[in-house]
This record gives structure tokens, sequence and C-alpha cells, in this order.
């Protein structure tokens, strides 16, 4: 029972049977079937939306369009405000939605909407010599566009060895198994939904914005989520469909995105291109470090994806530059994927620090341990525990890392050349305010409500035995899923479970105290407590990050360029995990994001159509079963244990940070051949 | 939809005969899921590239997405709802809760019935594209499972905890 313990999902076997219901799940009766309907320019107007064909199907109760929807307020990002005007910002933008008692007369139906567009110009391409590129003030997360420390032009001219390249990720969709469903019903002005989320309070709270309603008058139901990874953070485009289909036909409105629609109408992570520039001294001490980040934003909308942000805080330099711009693309506005920033960002640092390590004739391992600052490089702010070295020691230690030798593609058996290579990891603690409400019936149960959401994370299991370690007894009940239990984070920075966590301890702590007051007796009516941890949150004092270092060993064909991960190990110092197995799967799954990621994810844009060329399964390509073998993932004990309320730093991101640029390290040690452009493709490979 | 467009079908799921009347195009999947209510079997792709909707028909694994209901007449489906003996649950279904063999939960009832009709599959001597000699039963080793169970996509990356699952069960 006690929290860590390894205790297994308190929903496997609902998971395992099928009884575990999700968003589109719930029977409802005299529901309605919504297929939305595609922009099939990438930018123009539209001039007319032809239902004719459509609504002669008796099947079919509405087309909604730009027409007759009501009016929407702004909320989040402005992809959401569907069918407010006629103006098409991007390809697969939603122009229409048919509303059907069935399935098939909906799907049917939208395939019959004729819409006619003027079109306009468009513009896809990613170009950092594009005229218009703007320079934002701040990034995603609150980060500096751009901060300057020193002089680096300086530093770059004088010193003794520079690694001057190029790194780009392309566009990637988070396509969690379980697209975007939503069930929505109106009952009056209150909006009651059954929805597949990263947090049923910010998705109460993102629509009751859209619909100019306090976001108590959104009711949202969220038991079980089929992945996220960052694409069902707030309300998609998608999904606010449904809820305008309720509104206009009065009725129960159900959708569920098809794969090819969640390329479009729910976000993806922007392609980037960083240009890094590491300059160092003959003994391997960095003396500049330049970061010029390029990534998109629609032009709807601006995010801006912190690109740079891990540069901030990685290795130790006295002159340090990074700077974000940004295109804006006739594209869907991009948001936040698995660790957003850090993810491309530390494939471009930690390939660039490989081929620094090259050019100065070091150990890679040694010029990180060279180069490991005391205090943050960006902002001089101390460290709260910093374990890069710990981590880096440890992996190479279990993976038998110091017996490599450094020469590229000098190892071949038969067809195949062998390769080892090693990356760093880090994501910073984010915490999050929010309420929790512990409960103490006479029959001896405790019910515990936080407003959480378990996206496969494992937070229920968490949660409940963070509230049975507390309260002492496992006659405990955990209820999440639903907005009713008031403010609460995200599943998102990776702080869910330690914010739901820190609230799930306090209402518990201060509920024992009040069962000790009235001597252990529960009245009648029971006892129940409130809390809210939003005036408990991190001071700014300190730069505060979970870390991790990547081993991996690769095969490569020497004839067809194909890349086979034989091993891939992880070590991370993250503190204290409430719940060691679950923790270690995360690990896990980051990790092997980071395969699927360095080999196969790639949306691939045609630049005439402004076109998701590959928007399905058979060609966006993600790591399948004969993709992953020799993974190991390793937590450090007793480090960082008293960082957040619950005590340990987030989990969820971190393995899949710098897993890529340790694939594409060992590519290079196996071949020779630097793939600085993900994916990692065969004729990249064999281009050299 | 005119009503020659629509039928009664009879489907014989989890070894129960059910009627259900169906828009003629309707997949076996949207038939589990929205007229029989047994949404266990999850929709990933609808287009048989993803594995979720994975069922048993007469035993073999298919692609329920793919199956029109019309075409599942008379045949024998079995859904992950059918897995379990009343309340003792299948052995891999014990293995995958053990070894964590998920996160989400999306995939699972595809992994396991996939898994289901792949060991069954194994123990008929039907070769994959990795086993070395077609001339005998297939020795299934780490490689073989990971094959055979490509299918079925899982994108929380619980591949390691399903391949442990899976060896437990067909080791003993």
């Amino acid at each position: 029972m006690t929290a860590g313990s390894g205790l297994s999902r308190l929903e496997g076997r609902d998971k395992v049977t099928g009884a575990a219901r999700y968003a589109y799940e719930y029977p409802v009766e005299d529901v309605l079937y919504v297929c939305p309907v595609g922009a099939t320019v990438a930018s123009g107007t539209v001039t007319e939306v032809d239902g004719t064909a459509a609504l002669a199907d008796p099947e079919v109760v509405a087309v909604v369009d730009h027409t007759n929807a009501p009016r929407l307020l702004p909320a989040v990002t402005a992809d959401e405000l569907v069918f407010q005007s006629p103006s098409v910002a991007y390809r697969g933008q939603p122009v229409a939605a048919v509303v059907a008692t069935t399935l098939e007369a909906a799907q049917e139906g939208a395939a019959q909407v004729l819409v006619r567009y003027v079109e306009h110009p468009h513009r896809v391409a990613l170009d950092p010599d594009d005229p218009d590129l703007e320079q934002p003030e701040t990034t995603n997360a609150g980060f500096p566009g751009t901060s300057v420390k020193g002089d680096v032009d300086a530093a770059l001219a004088d010193a003794d060895v520079v690694v001057d390249h190029v790194y780009t990720t392309p566009p990637q969709h988070n396509n969690p198994m379980e697209t975007v469903a939503i069930i929505a019903r109106w009952d009056g002005d209150r909006l009651l939904l059954h929805d597949s989320n990263q947090g049923p309070w910010a998705a109460a709270t993102g629509f009751g914005m859209l619909w100019g309603i306090p976001p108590e008058q959104v009711s949202v139901v969220t038991e079980h989520v089929g992945g996220g990874f960052g694409s069902k953070v707030w309300p998609t485009a998608g999904a606010v469909v449904a809820s305008v289909a309720a509104r206009v036909t009065g009725r129960p409105c159900k959708l569920m995105l098809t794969r090819q629609q969640m390329f479009t109408m729910a976000p993806a992570r922007t392609a980037t291109r960083s240009h890094l520039r590491l300059g160092a001294r003959r003994d391997g001490t960095m003396t500049a470090i330049d970061h010029d980040t390029l990534q998109y934003s629609s032009v709807i909308h601006e995010f801006v994806e912190q690109t740079g942000s891990a540069t901030r805080t990685m290795y130790a330099s006295d002159n340090l530059r990074i700077r974000h711009r940004l295109a804006r693309l006739n594209l869907p506005t991009p948001r936040v994927m698995r660790a957003p920033g850090k993810t491309p960002g530390m494939f471009a640092v930690e390939s660039a620090m490989d081929e620094l390590a090259y050019a100065l004739g070091l150990d890679p391992l040694e010029l990180r341990l060279r180069n490991e600052p005391s205090t943050d490089p960006a902002s001089g702010l101390p460290f709260d525990g910093r374990h890069l070295v710990d981590c880096l020691q440890v992996g190479a230690d279990k993976f038998g890392w110091t017996a490599r030798d450094p020469t590229p593609a000098a190892r071949r058996r038969g067809r195949w050349l062998f390769g080892t290579g090693l990356a760093s990891a880090m994501y910073p603690v984010y915490q999050q305010g929010g309420k929790a409400t512990a409960r103490a019936e006479p029959d001896g149960t405790f019910h515990v409500s936080v407003a959480a959401v378990d996206i496969g994370t494992g937070a229920r299991t968490a949660l409940w035995q963070e509230a049975a370690s507390v309260l002492g007894v496992r006659s405990v009940v955990i209820h999440i899923g639903r907005s009713a239990y008031g403010r609460s984070s995200l599943a998102g920075g990776s702080a869910g479970t330690a914010s739901w966590g820190g609230a799930v301890r306090k209402a518990c702590a201060e509920l024992r105290r009040l069962l000790a007051e009235h001597g252990g007796a529960v009245p009648r009516d029971g006892l129940e407590v409130t809390a809210d941890t939003a005036a408990d949150q991190l001071p700014p004092d300190k730069a505060r990050h979970s870390y991790g270092a990547h081993f991996c060993a690769v095969r490569v064909d020497a004839d067809t360029g194909q890349v086979r991960v034989d091993r891939l190990l992880g070590v991370f110092a993250h503190g204290h995990a409430l719940n060691a197995r679950t923790a270690h799967s995360q690990l896990l799954g980051g990790m092997v994001m980071g395969v699927s990621m360095a080999l196969h994810e790639q949306t691939v844009i045609d630049p005439r159509l402004g076109l998701f060329v590959n928007h399905d399964l058979a060609q966006y390509h993600i790591a399948t079963h004969a993709d992953i073998r020799g993974l190991e993932a390793h937590s450090l004990e007793r480090a960082d244990d008293d960082v957040t309320l619950v005590g340990g730093k987030g989990i969820g991101e971190l393995g899949i940070v710098g897993s890529a640029a340790a694939v594409a390290n060992a590519v290079f040690h196996a071949t020779g051949v630097r793939v600085r452009d993900l994916p990692i493709t065969l004729e990249r490979v064999r281009a050299a | 939809m005119t009503d020659q467009l629509r039928g009664d079908v009879v489907l014989r799921v989890n070894g129960e005969d059910r009627v259900v009347n169906l828009d003629n195009r309707s997949t076996l999947l949207d038939a589990l899921r929205e007229h029989l209510r047994l949404t266990g079997t999850k929709k990933g792709c609808d287009h048989g590239q993803c594995g979720a909707c994975t069922v048993l028909v007469d035993g073999e694994r298919a692609n329920s997405c793919l199956l029109l209901a019309v075409a599942a007449e008379g045949r024998e489906v079995t859904t992950v709802e059918g897995l379990a003996d009343g309340d003792e649950l299948h052995p891999l279904q014990r293995a995958f809760i053990a070894h964590d063999g998920f996160q989400c939960g999306y995939c699972t009832p595809g992994q396991l019935c996939s898994a289901v009709g792949m060991l069954a599959e194994v123990a008929d001597g039907v070769p994959s594209w990795v086993t070395a000699d077609l001339t005998t039963t297939p020795d299934l080793d780490d490689d073989e499972i990971r094959e055979r169970m490509s299918g079925n996509l899982c994108r929380c990356g619980a591949y390691a905890g399903i391949l442990a699952a899976i060896r437990e069960v067909a080791d003993g």
C-alpha cells in the first residue's frame, strides 16, 4: 500500500475486459452523429456550402456551417472558433458538419456536401530566408523569445574549435490511439460533455470561454482517455464542432474524429530548424553556445514552440545566445506534443555535442562532464538538484560505455554496421495549484475527489496510493475525471500527478486532523475537507529539472541503410515516484516515442496543395512492436525527493527528450554518416 | 436511407445470437460499438491500419473495421468481453495486468484478441516473416512475438510489457 510500491493499476481489470468506458462509449438516448467537413483549399474564402444532396437523406438532420452556427467567443486558440467566418486558413479546417441519426448517414452526407471557394495563394514551407519571419517576445511556457549572455560572436571567433550545423525535425502528429471523441448535450445554458481530454477542468474552462459561460456551467466527465500526448490539452476544433452541432439541433451529439481528420482538426508539433554553433577551447571547455531556432505557427494564431529552452540550462558557457523565430503558414496551429520544445531542441543540442566531441577528439561523455554548470547557465539560479552527471555515469556503467572505440564505421559483421551513441535528457519541473476534497463516512470509508484524469500515466492509482498513505487506511475510494471536483491541473507539463497529488495530500492531511479533533469518530453526516494548493506553489528561486541520459546501440544495414535499434538504455533522476511501476512504464513509453521520432515520424507537406499528405497510420509511421527491443529504464533513487508537494519531479515527458539524438549519434558511430534531419530514413543514411 | 438499404442481421457474438437492424454499410466494428453496446472493441483508425478493433472471427484475428457486419453473419465473433470465463480472467488478461502491458488501455482489447489469435496461429504452425524454418512448428521466440504483434499499434509504447505478458502465457 505504501506509495511507490508499484501497485498495479486500479482500472486494470476494466481495461483488459473492455469494461472501461471512454468518452464516445456512453449510451445516450436520441443521440445524433456528427461528421465534420474539412476545407479542400489551403487558403481562401468559402462562397457557398451546398448541403442539398446531403439533406435529401431523411437520416440527415442538419448541415452546419458559418451561416447557421451560433457565435463563439475567443478562447485558447483561433482554430477552435469553428464556423465563425467564411475564411479558410488551412486545408482541413472545418468548414461544415453533417449531423445525422446514424453514423453511416453522417459520413455519407459529409462526402456529399459541396463547398465552393475563392482560393488565395498559400504558404506552407518553413524557410529561414522568409522575409516575414517574426521574432516573438515569448514562447510557449513563458520563456523569452531571445536571451543573450556575453558576446557569442566574439567567443566563436576566438574558439579553437567550432561546430556549426543545422538540424531539423519535421511536423509530427501526436496520434493518440483514441482520436478526439466527445458526446455533447445542452441542458438550457449548461453544457454537458463526455469528452476525451487531458484535464476535465481545462475542458470546462476552454468550452466555457468559447460559449461565454463560467466553467461551473460546463459539466465534463472524462473517466478514461485513450492517450493524449499533448493533443487533448485544450478543446480541439473537432471537439468544438460537436458542441456547436448540439446547440444547432437541440439534441445530444456525438463525434469521433477519423484518423485522417486528426491531422488537421487536432493539433500537432511544428517543424523545427535549429542552427547551432558551439565554440570550445582545445581542452573541451565550451566558450560559446548559439542556438537560432525557427518554427511555424498558423496564420490565425501565434504558438511558439520553445525549441531553444533546454539550451538555456544544459551546459556551461560564458557566452550563450538563444533565439526563436516564427513563420506564419497556412497550416493548423501547432500546439504541444510530448515535451514541447525540449524534444526537437535537444535533438539538435545533443547531436551537436556529439559532433563537438568528435571535433575535439574527446569522448562525448567526457565533453559533457567538462561542461557541467554550477548554476543555471542562462538565469544564474542555483539548481534544485542537478543529477545529469549521475545519470551519465550510472548509464555508462550499466551500458558498458567505457570500452567504446569512438572510430566511426569500424564495426561490421556481414551486412550490419554496429555503433553506439549517448545523449542527455532534461525536463522542467512544473506544478499547478488546485482543489481536492476528502470525505470520511461513518461506515469507515473515505472518498477523495479531484478533477484529475488518467490518460495512461497511472494517475488514478498513484492518487489512491497517496490518499491511502496519508489517511493510513485502505478503505479509500478515489474519484477523478469530473470537472465538478473543481479547479485543477492538466495532465500536461509532466505536472499532473504532482499537482493533483499535492491537493489530495493536503485534503487528506486536513481531514485526518479534523478526525482527530472528533476523537476519531465520524459524525452521522460525515466529515469533509476541501483543500486548495493555489498558495503552495514553487517559488521562482531555483532551476528545477528532471534529468536523464540515453545510451543507444544500433545496427545499420550497409546495403539498404535500414537502422535497427538493438538497445536503448535510459537512466533518469526524477526523485520520488508515487508508483514505481507506472512511472517505469511512462519512462519506457517516452523512449519508445523517441525511437519512433528518430526512425519514422514525419508529416509530409505537399507545398502545392498545402496538404498533410500522409494523414493516416499506414503512411504516418509510428514505432511498432517489431521496432522495439532492448529497452531499459532505470531510475536513480534518493535524488530530489523534496521538490514538489508530493516529493519528486515530473516523469511523463522526460523519457522522450534526447532519445532521438542518442539514436542519431549511434548511427554516426556505426556508419560515419551524420543525419541532421529527422527521421533517419534509409535514403538519408545512404546519401553519404 | 430507404428500408431496402437496412436489414436485420443475426450476429453471433461471444456465444450469443444477437439480432440487430443495421444500415447495410455498417462495419462489424460499428455494429458492435453502436448497436450491441459492446464498446470494448475500439476504433483507432477505421482503415485496418492500427489493430485496435481486432476481434476473433471463427477463432482467427480480424480487423472488425474492415468487415461489413452483414458479412459476419453465421460466423462466431469473439470480442474482448468474451475472453474471460465469467469472473475468471483469461491468462493473457491477467498477464497484461501483471506486466503493466498497457497505459491508456485503448489498444489493449485489440492486443489481447490479437495475442489469443496469434498463439493459435503458432500452434497451427503458421509461419511469420521472421520464421527461419518454414517446415517445422515455429519457435515462439521474442522476435516472433514482436513480428506477429506488429499489426497492433500502441502509442503509449507498452510493447515491453505486452511482450513479457505474452511470453509468460506462451511459456505456460
